[in-house]
């Protein structure tokens, strides 16, 4: 493909981010992205912003981030979920011809509203919700039916918590950076069986910028550019019993798009990293295995061989992931930041060694829909 | 200019009426679909992608995308929500363009809907304004429209009798589209005798509220011309969403469709608009509107808008039809208003218009409207556009 | 809070929005809650294509993109898929914890549906186990008509 992301920059991830609205964090991350890029708001010529109007308790809350993101007198529009889908269309856009740069950004604030009432509301109105189930529930049931079909261990959950807020402990962005051991997880509160409360991602608030560019424009800049290889996404079907919960066709689609694209055949040797949608530890394991970067059923025993950890053969989440701090809709998008860091040897203290990585970010109750990007150091 | 070209090739739209009891939103959607895919001659299989929208807390549900799947069949597909207010059927549109332009989709299947009966709207639009500043003192999207339709008044002696005239215009226009939600022509008198809701604009200028969704099929050159011999070639999308606190406001001109406007017709090498298009669908939600907003896309000079529209210009058979579909104020899912919009104009250019066909169409214009004085415009050709 | 805004005192705008719904649920759902509330039957609907049939019954198969065509009366045994207990009082329960939710196949059907299970010690819950539908005392055509369901053995 051709286009490359030129810039990124995020806010600090952190639990209330008081002194900022949503148009503070806005500013603070495009300003970043565009210093990053070493271009001005004028090289700029369209913007993607994404948010939800459930999480900002807003109806049209793309509004509260325009001026911030600098959409005035630009073509413009606005993509409700995770960042990762924003920028797919960003991309789109930046691929037609129409535009030669896209500036995507998104942002939420979970410390401003309750995660349990707000995705209780993504239930069926008419069948499911007065029952009163949320993310945390849902996750919970597939989490339970995925341990008992590929035999995933409590021990083998911990240790993804383990790696992860360790893995943050070296990311300045992170908000929960912390040495934990199996017996800590194991002894947190349990909220729904079999999650733990260090099995689950805290609710955040932050916000992340990326600009992508087309080849002709990366040219002419100053900026390192990461190219885009592969991006592609998928949904399953909605209703939990509609599904086999233990399975990740809708990734697997997307995945299998995504390599073909970028001319990879054997993912487990070809990537090199991965950033990963790991709300709750069991998904990391799971959606390693829908990326088919291990044997379904797999993943916990590789972990268990520290393959995923920073000094391992195929590194997951060095960022700390979601685990360390997840701010929704944002989450996914800062997953495309930190492989962009990683693979421009920007990484600080959690750099890996890496020329190809994939960024993954989820739509929906238990991963419904998922998208996987593909970056590279080549184009 | 885009690096392919990108056509609408089907569309189709549910029979909008007040309340639909007999189906829930899922199965809504579903109907608008099955329209497309049947006037487009495809299969749920043909689709390589699906962009569908609504405003969330009209109908109260998280992540609309993930949940539409058994009415969309986006199952085991590529889904997104796009969502920008009023404007989201338009922007829906845009966005359709965009996945087939790119190279990345063949096929692109955009859904706009909304269950307008399933809350209360006014309720739920006030929470879009700023929290802090505006949300308390402005309530709902009548007032801002009133403020837009005084000002202009003030500026250049319009009367809401001009406005009327819109109004008489549009539900005329009505009764010759099977999908509206109001079939009944009115007088000028009935117009101005109708409630005042907040003046100048009575109940009978105004949009109502409605069920409805629409569906339109988005497919690339090589894929269009195999679906279908009379393709409606999109040649140009433009849109400004300026985010404003409404003491910001330019009222009495709407600043983002003049400003869409000249691009638009820029990028496509259109100079004398009124000439050059043949039809126009705007997303017109109050009678005002309709003389104020050709003024601004430069159609008419300043202060002569309320002349063109008494004149019969604009009126089936005359020099410029606008809203042949009878447009919002006989119509308004809000979700889907902006795409009914967009697929009224391919209709026209299709020549599948049926009773509302104008003769001749080479050009068409579809507009969006909604979020702080937002617009979405598209330009719509019957013939190809230059690469 | 320390000197965020350097002697600006932060202030903190609270709402929520507070919006009254009614969802049509359409005259597939409405059959299947009718006849759960008056006659204790549960009923799913079978796509004419693929042959599944789904409980709770959909006017379309999401798989196929069909319109499921005959009901077919299913349970009101099932078995239990997989389940969760609910420990901590998250915001969105109606009830109070411990709070057992599953997702139960009912016999008959080839997709399955979210409830609580009840009537158990919750330490006693198993993937596999047969369950049955208890049926709410006081129903009204909802989901709630059924009450819960409660392991067989």
């Amino acid at each position: 493909m051709d286009a490359a992301i030129i810039g990124i920059g995020m806010t600090t991830i952190e639990k209330n981010k008081i002194a900022c609205n949503y148009a503070d964090l806005a500013w603070e991350a495009v300003n970043k992205a565009l210093a990053d890029a070493s271009i001005t708001i004028d090289d700029i010529d369209n913007v993607i912003t994404t948010s939800s109007d459930f999480w900002d308790g807003r109806t049209i809350s793309c509004m509260a981030v325009g001026d911030a993101c600098a959409l005035r007198h630009k073509n413009c529009s606005a993509v409700e979920g995770d960042g990762t889908f924003g920028a797919a269309y960003g991309l789109s856009r930046t691929l037609s011809g129409d535009y030669k740069t896209t500036l995507v950004t998104a942002h939420s604030k979970g410390s401003e509203s309750i995660s349990s009432i707000i995705t209780n509301a993504a239930f069926d109105p008419i069948y499911e919700r007065s029952l009163g189930l949320d993310m945390i529930s849902a996750s919970a049931i597939q989490a339970k039916q995925y341990m008992n079909v590929t035999g995933t261990t409590s021990e083998q959950l911990a240790l993804v918590s383990c790696k992860n807020h360790k893995n943050a402990k070296d990311n300045p962005y992170a908000q929960l950076p912390m040495d934990i051991t199996v017996n800590d997880v194991l002894n947190s509160e349990m909220i729904a069986e079999p999650l733990h409360k260090l099995d689950c991602s805290p609710v955040s608030d932050g916000c992340c910028a990326i600009i992508i560019a087309n080849a002709d424009f990366v040219k002419k800049v100053k900026a390192k550019p990461v190219w885009i290889k592969g991006v592609a996404f998928c949904s399953d079907a909605y209703f939990m019993g509609d599904r086999d919960l233990t399975k990740t066709i809708a990734l697997e689609n997307a995945a299998k798009k995504a390599y073909v694209m970028a001319g990879i055949t054997n993912p487990e040797n070809e990537i090199d990293i991965a950033e990963i949608y790991d709300a709750f530890t069991y998904q990391e394991l799971m959606w390693i295995e829908g990326l088919g970067l291990a044997e379904y059923g797999n993943a916990g025993k590789l972990l268990e061989k520290g393959i995923f950890n920073r000094d391992g053969k195929l590194p997951v989440n060095p960022s700390g992931g979601l685990l360390s701090g997840h701010p929704v809709i944002a989450a996914g998008l800062y997953r495309i930041a930190e492989i962009v860091l990683q693979i421009r040897e920007e990484a600080g203290a959690r750099q890996v060694n890496a020329k190809r990585g994939i960024a993954h970010g989820v739509n929906g109750i238990c991963g419904q829909s998922h998208c996987v990007w593909i970056l590279d150091k080549e184009k | 200019m885009a690096k392919r070209r990108v056509a609408i090739v089907g569309t189709g739209q549910t029979n909008h009426k007040s309340h639909r009891p007999d189906v829930n939103g899922q199965e809504l959607i579903h109907e608008a679909v099955v329209r497309a895919l049947q006037d487009a001659e495809l299969s749920i299989n043909d689709i390589d992608a699906i962009l569908i929208g609504n405003m969330d807390h009209f109908e109260g549900i998280n992540y609309v995308d993930c949940w539409s799947i058994d009415g969309s069949g986006g199952y085991h597909k590529p889904i997104m929500k796009l969502t920008t207010g009023g404007t989201t059927g338009s922007t829906l549109a845009i966005g359709g363009y965009h996945f087939v332009a790119s190279g990345m989709f063949d096929k692109v299947l955009v859904i706009g809907w909304e269950k307008n009966s399933e809350s209360d709207t006014t309720g739920a639009i006030t929470t879009a304004f700023d929290p802090i500043w505006d949300r308390l003192v402005f309530a709902g999207a009548i007032s801002g429209l009133a403020v837009e339709a005084q000002s202009y008044m003030a500026k250049y002696g319009a009367t809401d009798r001009d406005g009327a005239r819109v109004s008489v215009r549009d539900r005329k226009h009505a009764c010759n589209n099977p999908y509206a939600q109001l079939r009944k022509e009115v007088t000028l008198e009935e117009v101005l005798a109708s409630p005042m809701l907040a003046d100048p604009i009575h109940l009978l200028d105004v949009c109502p509220r409605t069920d409805g969704a629409c569906a339109v099929v988005i497919a690339s050159e090589d894929c269009a011309e195999t679906i279908t011999s009379t393709p409606d070639w999109i040649w140009a999308t433009a849109n400004r969403h300026t985010y404003s606190y409404l003491g910001d406001v330019n009222w009495g001109e709407l600043d983002s469709i003049a400003d869409a406007s000249k691009e638009l017709f820029k990028k496509s090498g259109i100079n004398e608009p009124r000439k050059q298009i043949n039809v126009i669908e705007m997303y017109q939600p109050y009678s005002l509107a309709g003389i104020i907003w050709i003024e601004d896309m430069g159609i008419i000079p300043r202060g002569k808008g309320a002349e063109y529209i008494w004149s019969g210009a604009t009126d089936m058979g005359g020099e410029l039809p606008i809203n042949p579909s009878g447009g919002v104020i006989a119509c308004n899912p809000i979700g889907a208003t902006g795409l009914i919009r967009c697929a009224e104009a391919a209709m026209q250019v299709m020549g599948k218009a049926e009773g509302r066909q104008v003769p001749d169409v080479n050009f068409a214009v579809s507009t969006g409207f909604g979020g702080c004085m937002w617009t979405d415009m598209i330009l719509h050709g019957k013939n190809k556009p230059n690469l | 809070m320390g000197n965020i805004f350097y002697g600006i005192e932060p202030s903190v705008y609270k709402s929520q929005i507070n919006v009254p719904y009614q969802w049509w649920a359409g005259e597939t759902a409405s059959k299947f809650f009718m006849v759960l509330r008056d006659d204790k039957k549960i009923l799913g609907k079978q796509c004419p294509r693929c042959g599944k049939v789904y409980c709770p019954p959909k006017k379309t198969c999401p798989s196929c993109f069909t319109e499921t065509n005959s009901w077919k009366e299913v349970g009101p045994k099932g078995k239990l898929i997989s389940y969760t207990i609910v420990l901590r009082q998250l915001a969105a329960l109606q009830k109070k914890v411990p709070v057992a939710f599953g997702l139960i196949c009912i016999d008959g059907a080839d997709n399955a549906m979210l409830h609580y299970i009840g009537d158990v010690d919750v330490n006693n819950i198993t993937i596999g186990m047969e369950v049955e539908a208890v049926f709410a005392d006081d129903r009204n055509a909802t989901i709630n008509a059924i009450s819960h369901f409660k392991p067989l053995t």
